[in-house]
């Protein structure tokens, strides 16, 4: 019965985003605020239905109710409860009920943050919110319902699929969504302004808290995916350049450059026909991302099912958002009032070239991803585009970028003194190339390409203080001045610092990982010993274990530096019962940043078994950069300029920001 | 050996590399109705699993096949295995370089050095077989190429089909560039040249008490 109310909560959602996607654009139009006012009113109702019908699933999981098909296909009774819980999402059909419970947040996020935006910029956005919501509803119910009901009931489950059976997948794909869809939110203002036919520094303001939200759980969505493929799949790679990686990377390339060009236009009102345009590109790609996943065009751990009618439902959403965004584009685009001149060498200069590297790069990406598939549709020839490629035409894209990231915070706007900043800069590079070549040092050398990589590591994190440093003025003025001084500068300008800070921790854990990284395969017997990073492994023998859902064959190692014993490590292949299907865990043993990764492979006749131990320097800095991004997002977004609503406690000067900007 | 018809050392049922004989109209049509246009005509259930990572799983359907397909094969070996090693390091670093170049042709997107699929394997036998014939890395990569078509390259060659892949971004940054030179020039000169009109001059004038 429960469940029966829950598929049909969906429904009711659907009735109420129709309601929500036709009535309030009709009132923004005449000016009829009554329904405009339905527009919040609706979009909240609809959040609460999708979380209804979302947490009656989720119970239908946690309760193993397999009467649903979806239940039955992806769960298993044995299953410890978090993954129960995390197998809502872990299939088709759930996960999109996630991403529809993502898309109807921000919209319920919109309704009761945007109190102040004028009414009928809220009401047009909230209906471009709810076009969407309609979409992905009729997609659910038409052909990914996760309501289906078995008759009879099958007693026992067939287990969720054990690759991800982890803990991963409680954070992983929340997050990502959380990135993914919360670039709708621009989407929709962009869409929202076009229908408007106007647009000024006050929509970048508005916008730019979204795209902040968004970009900040997708880098975080993305790091946690890529530790969790390194811990997860037994051979320690973290970034594969797989199509399915490229389509949460490419929105994120995106977003970035929408990051930037919004600041730009928030400052300078110049970029805003740009502005528009990458915030309608970011969401037609976290669109195409969906549908790459979802279709089944691509096959990979994240493609649940197969099914031909769904691949051509969501291409059919698709175009239709991403063509007619971009027809309204064409027709609106050329209305509105570009203004605001800039010089090359300023700081919007700087974010102008940001964006022309990051959208390239993007374009590459987004080539190199859908080449093969094109060319094969059109002439039926097969060629594969992988990892060497990207690393080449990505890889060269970043240098200029990178180099280019601490110039940008120390140009003034409007006119920059480029010598100035080379002045500053060129201290900055010095430290770096000490600091590279001291560590390369360390390590008893390498490639030389190595030394000057791990330079442009330290560049960017020494980079990014150097611009809190001159603005607090630590140079110049007494300490405690400066100190004081450096307290008062705006948390968006310690946001942006730790942002460019990550960065470079992540380069730096990128190079280190590529060029230091060593890896052992031998055959290992009871009492053996290997080398690895400075620690040596002994080998001591496989025993059986039993899980609850797998049985596995767990090897012990016992680690040890300089004679002394500092730590010891299981690693595993187990097999699933329920799929009979095999997996390796990793035994992975962390010293500081670097970490002993240590997998099993086959049992050789002879009672050896074939081991791979690699040593892998620095690699939680890949992450760890992720993590300071992440936060400098955070404090960015804490920023009272861009605190959504803080305006508001003033009397509306908001209605004055918005005036036609004819 | 592998390569020869009708007969792979794993049991995999042989696959064309390039099976382009159909006109593109139909393919679009196979394309569209979201068939497999990727992953090799192999039926998923009689792939081995490669990196033990699960990425052939399928869910519910091919459920018993999977249990048969599981228990009737041994349990993977993760890539290169010690046995494959060649003895001189310099050349084993060679075979390693070029595996990771070449793919894994029934896994997804996974290249011979990372695969363990049985045709990745034999695949990595075959190119440190002709490195120690003293084959040079383009012979080799040229070799398999020969035998399995450019889709084993992970980096295509440049050629006629593949120029729009390797030149777009050089091409966008130049457009992109020359746009954006275009656009300072022109708000520069409109904006900083515009005089004000009679009006705005008288405004400023009665503003300013002259």
């Amino acid at each position: 019965m429960i469940i029966e109310i829950g598929h049909y909560a969906l429904v009711l959602a659907l009735a109420t985003a129709l309601i929500a996607s036709i009535l309030p654009v009709i009132g923004a139009r005449r000016g009829d605020t009554a329904l405009m006012d339905l527009a919040p009113l609706a979009t909240i109702t609809l959040f609460c239905l999708v979380a209804f019908s979302f947490s009656v699933l989720t119970w239908a999981y946690a309760v193993s109710d397999f009467s649903l098909l979806n239940v039955w296909e992806n769960s298993h009774s044995l299953m410890p409860m978090v993954y129960k819980i995390t197998g809502v999402w872990g299939n088709h059909e759930g996960s999109m009920m996630l991403w529809l419970l993502t898309l109807t947040l921000f919209s319920a996020l919109v309704a009761i943050f945007g109190r102040n935006l004028p009414d009928t910029l809220k009401a047009n956005v909230l209906t471009v919110q709810a076009w969407i919501t309609v979409a992905f509803l009729l997609f659910i119910l038409f052909t990914s319902n996760p309501f289906m009901r078995l008759d009879p009931a099958p007693a026992e489950g067939q287990d969720l699929n054990p690759v991800l059976q982890d803990f991963g997948l409680a954070i992983h794909p929340p997050l990502l969504y959380l990135g993914y869809v919360g670039f709708s939110v621009c989407f929709s203002f962009a869409v929202a302004a076009l229908i408007e036919g106007r647009i000024d520094a006050a929509w970048a303001r508005w916008v730019r808290p979204w795209t902040l939200a968004a970009w900040t759980f997708l880098t975080a969505g993305i790091a946690m995916g890529s530790y969790w493929a390194y811990y997860e799949l037994g051979w320690g790679g973290w970034w594969f350049w797989d199509p399915v990686e490229n389509a949460s990377f490419m929105p994120w390339l995106a977003g970035t450059a929408l990051l930037h060009s919004a600041l730009v236009m928030e400052k300078r009102e110049a970029l805003k026909i740009w502005t528009v345009l990458l915030a309608i590109m970011t969401f037609s790609l976290s669109l195409l991302g969906t549908f790459l996943v979802r279709s089944g065009v691509l096959t990979s751990v994240h493609a649940f099912a197969t099914d031909p009618s769904r691949g051509i439902f969501i291409l059919a959403i698709l175009s239709f958002f991403i063509g007619g965004a971009f027809v309204l584009f064409a027709w609106r685009a050329p209305q509105l009032k570009s203004g605001g001149l800039f010089a090359p060498i300023s700081r919007e200069g700087a974010l102008v070239l940001n964006n022309l590297i990051l959208t390239v790069s993007t374009a590459t990406v987004l080539t190199g991803t859908l080449y093969p598939l094109v060319l094969e549709t059109l002439t039926g020839e097969k060629i594969s585009v992988g990892a060497p490629f990207f690393n080449l035409s990505f890889g060269l894209l970043m240098i200029p970028l990178l180099l280019a990231v601490p110039f940008g915070p120390l140009l003034a706007w409007k006119r920059g003194d480029l010598l100035g900043a080379l002045q500053r800069i060129y201290v900055v590079a010095g430290m770096a190339l000490v600091a590279g070549f001291a560590f390369f040092y360390a390590q008893n050398g390498g490639p030389v390409l190595a030394a000057l990589g791990l330079a442009l590591g330290f560049y960017l994190i020494f980079g990014s203080l150097t611009d809190l440093w001159y603005r607090a003025n630590f140079g110049k003025l007494a300490f405690k001045i400066a100190f004081a001084r450096f307290k008062g500068l705006p948390r968006s300008a310690f946001g942006s610092a730790l942002a460019h800070m990550g960065l470079g921790v992540t380069v730096l854990g990128i190079v280190a990982v590529t060029t230091f990284e060593t890896e052992h395969v031998l055959e290992m017997k009871p009492g053996m010993r290997a080398e690895a990073g400075g620690y040596s492994l002994v080998f001591d023998g496989l025993r059986e274990a039993i899980g609850p859902n797998f049985t596995e064959e767990r090897g012990h190692f016992t680690v040890s530096r300089n004679g002394a014993v500092v730590a010891d490590v299981w690693s595993s292949k187990r097999i699933y019962t329920a799929r009979r299907m095999p997996t390796t865990e990793a035994g992975i043993l962390t010293f500081g940043a670097s970490q002993l990764y240590v997998s099993l492979g086959d049992p050789m006749t002879d009672g050896g078994i074939v081991v791979r131990i690699w040593w892998k320097p620095w690699i939680l800095f890949i992450w760890g950069g992720a993590v300071v991004m992440m936060i400098g997002g955070f404090v960015s977004l804490s920023d009272r300029r861009l605190r959504v609503g803080a305006p508001s406690r003033r009397a509306k000067p908001v209605k004055l920001a918005m005036e036609p900007a004819e | 050996m592998i390569g020869q018809k009708g007969q792979t050392p794993s049991g995999l049922p042989a696959i064309s590399p390039t099976r382009g004989e159909t006109g593109w109209s139909r393919r679009l049509v196979t394309w569209l109705s979201g068939l497999q246009a990727v992953a090799p005509t192999v039926a998923p259930y009689s792939l081995p699993p490669c990196g033990g990572d699960g990425r052939q799983a399928r869910g519910g359907l091919y459920y018993v096949l999977l249990i048969l397909a599981v228990v009737l094969t041994p349990l993977p070996a993760l890539a290169v295995n010690p046995d494959e090693v060649l003895k001189d390091p310099v050349l084993e670093e060679r075979a390693r370089n070029l595996s990771g170049q070449l793919r894994c042709m029934v896994c997804q997107n996974q290249s011979i050095d990372d695969s363990n699929a049985e045709l990745a394997r034999d695949l990595r036998v075959l190119v440190r077989e002709r490195i120690v014939g003293g084959d040079s890395d383009t012979q080799v990569i040229d070799y398999v190429v020969s035998r399995y078509g450019e889709f084993v390259l992970l980096k295509p060659r440049l050629s006629g089909k593949t120029i729009a892949l390797w030149s777009m971004p050089a091409v966008l940054l130049v457009v992109g560039g020359f746009c954006v030179f275009v656009m300072s020039r022109r708000r520069t000169r409109s904006g900083v040249e515009k005089p004000l009109t009679p009006e705005e001059q008288a405004r400023i004038d009665a503003l300013l008490g002259k």
